[in-house]
């Protein structure tokens, strides 16, 4: 018996390609530019999102039939700053330089818009388990997009990955830039991650021709 | 057909209790992990000061703290003296050492003064405690004092280490919220080397303090005397934040300079 049904299973997978929330549906953009210049803020957020948003997909879920309607954007509001700021609390505990990277970006997660956007649209319409499934498929669908986007970033940019110098020395000419090869410093602004997500973009579209929109 | 959730009643009722259960578990949290953050920021200021001193893991390009799991060790391996000044009228009144301020503020360390706090002591007309950390590394002797100011959008601090002379060997700046790529890169180490070689002191030995300044036709910062670094564009008020706190706090460490001369 497989561990998922079709329709679960639906939900982790399809944020991942199809229904993906950076390059299909254009959501979270803001802290996609912010925090792509390292790979490793890239993965810290990517996992930061999830856990608040799994938690938070299953508390709204939970309380979808107490919550007041005329309230319910404020509840969720209040909902998904507590998570934030546990999540920023226990990072300043127990990995503090990373909280310190992340200091600015972390208050980035409530405004995020995947977040609002899965409360409203599936986690007050649907049970805890699918709302759970939901929100690791949406966050992790946005991850994918953030860490490809910090890889070629920080490879093209700095040319490290996580910090270690794949491609040589740039001031002692090894490596490649023995050959001449040099960093492109404009990788690290944010237009560069905008230019990323969109080539992104453009392969997912020409491997998957419905998700081209009909003028 | 209206649903018992629509009411008014219950929507006040539920607003009520929802803020009190997000208060208390905030409230639990925050109190649970304090002794955590409370260490993590205690290392931190070891690590500043010995960054400042050049004991780092920096590689070419990025400011890298050696681990927090040997701060505590180095710290007594390379701080030998932890000073504690008051001055007054441009004199040393009191100078206390480590051993000396310990036993006077509940064995307080002097690296945890809080610089903030003393700088509101110095408004409200009180003595302003100037702690200064005295190290030693290859037979050098560096003398560590703490800045504290504000920048554009918060607090920004640092830890600037200097010879006998006041000329500076080493500084580590940081902020709270300055603008990521902006005012944030004050804490990069292009910015923060530029200070290693500045004087603070003209000939005379007056104070000058360093001026970070906009289009000084310096950028590679070769002439170490004329009292400016090169600003970072886009970060102005940032910048002049780290002037003014240059300027104000280092200024009152003059007298005891002075006096280590005579």
């Amino acid at each position: 018996m497989a561990l998922l049904s079709k329709k679960d299973a639906a939900l982790l997978t399809d944020p991942l390609t199809d229904n993906n929330p950076i390059t299909v549906q254009v959501l979270g953009i803001c802290s996609a530019l912010a925090i792509t210049a390292e790979l490793k803020a890239s993965i810290v957020m990517a996992i930061s999102v999830m856990a608040v948003l799994g938690v938070g997909n299953v508390v709204i879920s939970l309380l979808r039939n107490i919550i007041p309607s005329k309230i319910r954007i404020i509840v969720q509001l209040v909902i998904v700053a507590a998570l934030v700021i546990i999540v920023d609390l226990i990072l300043k505990a127990f990995s503090y330089e990373l909280s310190k990277t992340l200091s600015v970006f972390v208050g980035l997660i409530i405004t995020n818009c995947i977040i609002m956007g899965r409360f409203e649209a599936f986690a007050l319409g649907n049970g805890p388990w699918k709302s759970f499934l939901d929100g690791l498929g949406n966050s992790a669908g946005y991850g994918i997009i953030l860490i490809i986007v910090g890889f070629f970033r920080e490879l093209l940019g700095s040319g490290t990955l996580l910090g270690f110098k794949v491609l040589g020395d740039p001031i002692e000419k090894t490596g490649l830039y023995a050959f001449g090869y040099e960093n492109n410093g404009f990788m690290l602004l944010s237009p560069m991650a905008l230019i990323v997500v969109g080539i992104i973009i453009w392969v997912q579209r020409s491997k998957n021709k419905t998700l081209i929109e009909e003028n | 057909m209206s649903k018992r959730t629509d009411s008014n009643a219950y929507t006040i009722i539920f607003a009520m209790i929802m803020v009190v259960v997000v208060g208390s578990l905030l409230a639990f949290f925050s109190s649970f992990l304090k002794p955590n953050i409370d260490e993590n920021k205690r290392v931190e200021k070891q690590q500043n000061i010995l960054y400042a001193m050049g004991i780092n893991d920096n590689d070419e390009s990025n400011a890298n703290f050696i681990s927090s799991s040997f701060a505590g060790q180095e710290f007594s391996k390379f701080v030998k003296e932890q000073l504690v000044l008051e001055v007054t009228d441009e004199k040393v009144t009191k100078l206390q050492t480590r051993e000396e301020y310990m036993d006077t503020n509940n064995g307080q360390e002097p690296y945890l003064i809080d610089v903030k706090q003393q700088q509101n002591h110095a408004k409200e007309g009180k003595a302003r405690k100037l702690p200064l950390f005295v190290g030693e590394k290859d037979g050098k002797t560096f003398y560590v004092a703490p800045i504290y100011g504000k920048g554009l959008w918060d607090a920004i601090w640092g830890y600037v280490s200097l010879d006998e002379n006041m000329v500076i060997q080493g500084a580590y700046f940081d902020h709270k919220g300055e603008t990521p790529g902006l005012g944030a890169n004050i804490k990069q180490r292009y910015f923060m080397d530029d200070f290693i070689g500045e004087y603070l002191l003209t000939d005379e030995g007056d104070f000058k303090g360093v001026t970070v300044a906009k289009g000084n036709n310096d950028p590679k910062n070769e002439r170490k005397t004329d009292y400016k670094v090169d600003a970072i564009a886009g970060a102005t008020i940032t910048g002049d934040g780290v002037t003014a706190m240059i300027k104000s706090d280092l200024q009152l460490y003059v007298p005891y300079f002075k006096s280590l001369k005579n």
